[in-house]
């Protein structure tokens, strides 16, 4: 567990200290050079990503390094039944001060091969794009959306392929594939009840036609944006990061939402808000009664938080509605009522000493 | 049967969700054509969203409509909430109001530059070209383009500045890696910047995504995040902070601290800055390069808004009143223009709404009912996919514009086809600024129209005609002027002599000043639980969105509360459908005739077209049952395959 990571207001006093002592390789340094980035604005970027992925600060060389290299690893980004709010999110990355962002990351540390919304190509020029990098080999290939289970079914066609048959073709050749947001980790939303397309996550479509390949899930509604980039640099340079029992990287997805919270003060004692603006809710008391899955929700919110640490949901008054965890559209709460402002029933979760019903499957009962 | 199609592009990149266009061109013999008939826009992807809605909390269908589409993230969620308000009878506060305000509005001053930049502007700039842009000479084309914008660390863009961007594409281009760029149709005939110019919008590409990232802090600070906000029944889940200082755990408060509120009046006036330095003034730019696309890409002419931006001011009393209640003060006006009258702004009649899936993937009906009533089952008929190419190439996967083709239902106005989205808002705030309800907003759009677009050359406009706004430039024009209109309405604007406009404080300043007011309406919750109070049947809301109409109808159970029915016609449904019953194109479709390609295997001059409308494919696609029955097996027998899950696929090839 990651209870030792280091907290938010952590990262700039790392950020700052961290600049000595390390020395790049002559490589790196020359990459720098011609990037037209100063050291030490490097230094902190690259200081600050290993913080945020708990990598001791020795890794940080090796980090810079597969941030510079010459040849720049291959991503293929491709869509199924999505909204683009995950690709919006990711667009929306930005390290940390003075550090790297999507800009810089799609200039100069990968190569994003193949992006539907945003790539120059179109059409019949797409698609022989998509053929040829994917012949290539050890590519990272990150998915959005869930995928319907029958290629037949006409739900998802695009350049007149299956969905299915699309994702084994790009399967193929990858070196790792990378469910980002939680359609494409968990089915999500086009998985919600009833199903109407019989909507499959990518670990399931795997599963069903056979392919064996390292698989990361990176869930959330969208997932935070610094969480999607910072796992895709920390496979290329580290290799693969320690999974869940859901697949999801532990240094994000170990804790709860709620363990970072800074309303769990009166959760545990009270006072509780009871309506939007009531006067609890002014001072940031526990939304626990309007709905918050904080306690069922793994993920780094309320840690690391949204955009460049502007703000997370229950900062901003509204429940967590525990979109990183498998079927959260569904999820019974007390009464066994779906909901996103019904109370989870007690005893749920990380907290007061009871089992997480998220990690042991042991969904709470009844309560009043 | 018409010609087969020898215009084919699948998938439509650069826009949000999955699209296939086809057309047929008459070719001229040198490998390009004129495309004569109307084309033909096919929706490929459909989750069934409104299905899954069916039984669901109307407290929570917010969180689901949002996921309509994380582009468009804040306005289906808010129509949502605004249709079961409508049903339930709820008012919301001022702030509220001026909250929603801002978080639309920043949706479209977002959305509006980065459909620009990231999604339209390579259908005009060709990067390869810009590779051979001279840095000094673009340094002094920036000086003269945009003059007061300082991206260079504070200060005006030079020579060093450009080499820089210069150097980013060089070292693509010397890796072999181009990424994003590659196989973009460069160096086409039909690119006219010149290489400073390119280089110069290449170089905005890069600065919007940065500028991008901090506009969206406005959604984060209200909403928690970004995408997919939150938002609730009732009013706003954010409220005012307690604490003024930081947020921690002693100390409690909420994300409307002091700090908070900085960042808002940061990420509105980086908006209005963006806007005036460099979005207007590129978009200027570009048209005068590229003028004849004032000459194609015309729909019917039928034009249709909903309304957005109800004017908080004028709630008297809170959560009796409602903004949403007075029409008359929306800055994008509801109505309807017709094509034989164009000034005129007629009334828009929610009845006169219908749907039809003559065209589309669903069984249902043919001739076209309103939404609340309409009843739809997946029904897939269409080509297998996954069949591969003829010996000569040729698609075996082609859709028959006699038959089911798309994803999207037909929808209809008084059995219409109509336009959406900010051509429409810019010609309704155009027509009522010629009548005695003339909003200041109204009388700026006649100005700018005038001065910019219908003013001849020597004059700096770029010599226009206002019939020729119904254009794929004059579509990009209006996008543009819109997004100004909008982040001074959010910033606040000066008083303007030529307009005859007072000063306008804005959105954001007259929220600051009732900051300590009401967020919530505390009866939302109860009277969710008293469907005696209830006032209305069917919940209507409606947003004005970025791509134009978008309006929810929700109907709730009187008995246990939950939803019985919902049903969403959005923006780019209206623009995206197929054909109707008898056969009348939707609006992508009646755009695309008479376009000349330069190379029909490269169908730049189409993609320019489509991408004006800035497609939102995923907001297009939906279905409704209404009864709940089960949904139709699909049973696509086509003689090729007869077993259809996915373990199949290991061995198809
Ligand atoms: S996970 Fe959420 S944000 Fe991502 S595609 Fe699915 S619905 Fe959209
Ligand atoms: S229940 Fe929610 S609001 Fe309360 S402390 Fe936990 S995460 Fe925070």
């Amino acid at each position: 567990m990651s209870t030792d990571l280091p907290s938010r207001s952590d990262h700039s006093h790392m950020q700052a200290d961290s600049s000595d002592g390390v020395t790049f390789d002559e490589a790196t340094v020359e990459r720098l050079l011609q990037l037209g980035i100063s050291r030490r604005r490097f230094m902190s970027y690259c200081a600050g990503l290993a913080s945020l992925l708990a990598l001791p600060q020795s890794m940080v060389p090796r980090l810079a390094q597969a941030a510079t290299s010459t040849t720049l690893p291959s991503v293929v980004y491709m869509s199924f039944q999505e909204c683009t709010g995950c690709l919006e999110s990711m667009v929306n990355s930005f390290a940390f001060s003075g550090g790297t962002t999507i800009e810089n990351l799609i200039l100069n540390m990968i190569s994003l091969d193949y992006q539907e919304t945003l790539m120059a190509a179109a059409g019949d020029q797409a698609e022989e794009r998509l053929l040829s990098v994917t012949d290539q080999s050890d590519y990272v290939l990150v998915v959005d959306g869930s995928i319907p289970a029958r290629w037949d079914s006409g739900y998802f066609i695009s350049g007149e392929r299956s969905g299915v048959a699309r994702f084994r073709d790009a399967a193929k050749n990858a070196a790792l594939i990378v469910a980002v947001g939680t359609c494409a980790s968990f089915g999500g939303l086009p998985k919600a009840d009833p199903n109407p397309t019989d909507a499959l996550s990518i670990g399931d479509l795997m599963a069903d036609l056979g392919i064996s390949k390292p698989l990361i899930n990176i869930s959330g509604c969208p997932p935070i944006p610094e969480v999607i980039t910072g796992v895709i640099l920390y496979y290329l340079s580290q290799g693969m990061p320690t999974l869940d029992s859901l697949r999801r990287p532990t240094v994000f997805y170990g804790d709860t939402v709620h363990e970072d919270c800074y309303r769990k003060e009166s959760f545990e004692e009270g006072p509780l808000a009871w309506a939007f603006d009531d006067a609890n809710s002014r001072k940031g008391k526990c939304l626990y009664m309007l709905g918050c899955k904080g306690p069922v929700t793994h993920n780094a919110c309320s840690r690391i938080r949204w955009n460049q640490g502007t703000s997370f949901p229950m900062m901003s008054g509204h429940g967590c509605i525990g979109c990183s965890e498998p079927d959260f559209w569904d999820r019974p709460n007390r009464r066994n009522e779906k909901g996103f402002y019904i109370p989870i029933a007690a005893g749920s979760g990380h907290t007061r000493g009871l089992p997480c019903n998220t990690c042991h499957d042991d969904i709470g009962g009844d309560d009043d | 049967m018409a010609a087969t199609p020898n215009v084919i592009i699948d998938p439509v990149t650069r826009i949000e969700g999955h699209l296939r266009i086809q057309a047929h061109a008459v070719p001229d013999g040198m490998g390009g054509g004129t495309i004569t008939d109307p084309g033909l826009s096919a929706s490929t992807m459909v989750r069934g969203l409104e299905k899954i809605l069916q039984g669901r909390d109307p407290r929570d269908a917010w969180a689901f409509t949002q996921r309509i589409c994380g582009v468009c993230t804040v306005v289906h969620g808010l129509t949502s909430v605004r249709a079961v308000e409508h049903a339930i009878g709820i008012k919301v506060s001022k702030n509220a109001d001026y909250i929603r305000n801002m978080m639309i509005g920043a949706q479209y001053v977002h959305d509006h530059v980065m459909h620009f930049y990231h999604l339209h502007a390579l259908d005009w700039v060709d990067v390869v070209s810009a590779m051979k842009a001279n840095p000094t000479r673009t340094a002094a084309l920036a000086r003269i383009n945009n003059g007061t914008y300082k991206p260079n660390n504070g200060a005006l863009p030079n020579a060093a500045y450009f080499q820089t961007v210069l150097n980013k594409l060089n070292n693509l281009v010397s890796r072999g890696q181009l990424g994003l760029f590659a196989n973009g149709y460069w160096g086409h005939s039909a690119y006219k910047l010149s290489p400073e110019e390119n280089l110069l919008l290449v170089s905005h590409y890069l600065e919007a995504l940065a500028w991008a990232r901090e506009v969206v802090k406005l959604h984060s600070v209200f909403g928690g995040k970004d995408p997919h906000p939150n938002l609730v029944v009732g009013g706003m889940p954010c409220t005012l902070s307690s604490n003024t200082g930081t947020v921690n755990d002693e100390k409690g408060g909420t994300s409307l601290n002091t700090e908070g509120l900085a960042t808002i009046k940061t990420a509105v006036t980086r908006m209005k800055a963006f806007v005036d330095q460099v979005y207007l003034p590129d978009v200027i730019l570009v048209a005068k390069r590229y003028k004849e696309w004032a000459n194609f890409g015309a729909t019917a002419g039928n034009f249709l808004c909903y309304g957005e931006f109800p004017d908080p001011a004028l709630v008297k009393r809170e959560f009796t009143d409602g903004a949403i209640d007075y029409p008359a003060g929306y800055i994008i006006p509801q109505g309807v223009i017709w094509a034989d009258a164009p000034t005129t702004l007629t009334p828009f009649d929610e009845k006169m709404v219908t749907e039809n899936v003559a065209h589309a993937w669903y069984l249902g009906s043919d001739t076209g009912e309103h939404p609340s009533v309409g009843e739809t089952e997946l029904y897939y008929d269409g080509p297998l996919p996954d069949q591969g190419r003829n010996p000569d190439g040729t698609s075996k996967y082609m859709l028959d514009e006699n038959a089911r083709y798309s994803w999207i239902k037909s929808p209809r106005y008084d059995d219409q086809p109509m336009e959406v989205g900010p051509l429409a808002h810019i010609l309704t705030m155009h027509a009522r600024g010629g009548t005695a309800n003339a909003q200041p907003t109204d009388k700026l759009v006649r100005k700018y129209v005038q001065q910019l677009w219908i003013n001849p050359t020597a004059q700096g406009g770029l010599g226009l005609t206002f019939t020729q706004l119904n254009s794929t430039l004059g579509r990009i024009f209006c996008r543009v002027l819109e997004t100004k209109i909008i982040a001074d309405q959010i910033a606040g604007r000066a008083a303007d002599t030529a307009a005859g406009t007072a000063a306008y404080a804005g959105w954001y300043q007259l929220y600051y000043n009732n900051k300590a007011g009401a967020y919530w309406n505390p009866n939302t919750f109860t009277r969710l639980q008293q469907p005696n109070l209830w006032p209305v049947q069917v919940g209507f809301g409606f947003t004005e969105a970025p791509r134009g109409a978008l309006g929810h109808w929700v109907k709730l159970n009187r008995v246990s509360g939950l939803i019985d029915n919902y049903q969403c016609v959005v923006a780019s449904q209206w623009n995206a459908g197929p054909r109707d019953l008898v056969g009348v194109p939707g609006p992508y479709e009646e755009a695309l005739r008479g376009h000349v390609l330069a190379n029909l295997k490269q169908p730049l001059e189409v993609l320019r077209t489509i991408h004006s409308f800035d497609p939102c494919i995923g907001c297009a696609v939906h279905i409704v049952d209404p009864d709940g029955k089960p949904l139709v097996q699909v049973d696509v027998n086509h003689g090729v395959c007869s077993t259809t899950r996915v373990s199949d696929m290991r061995c198809a090839s």
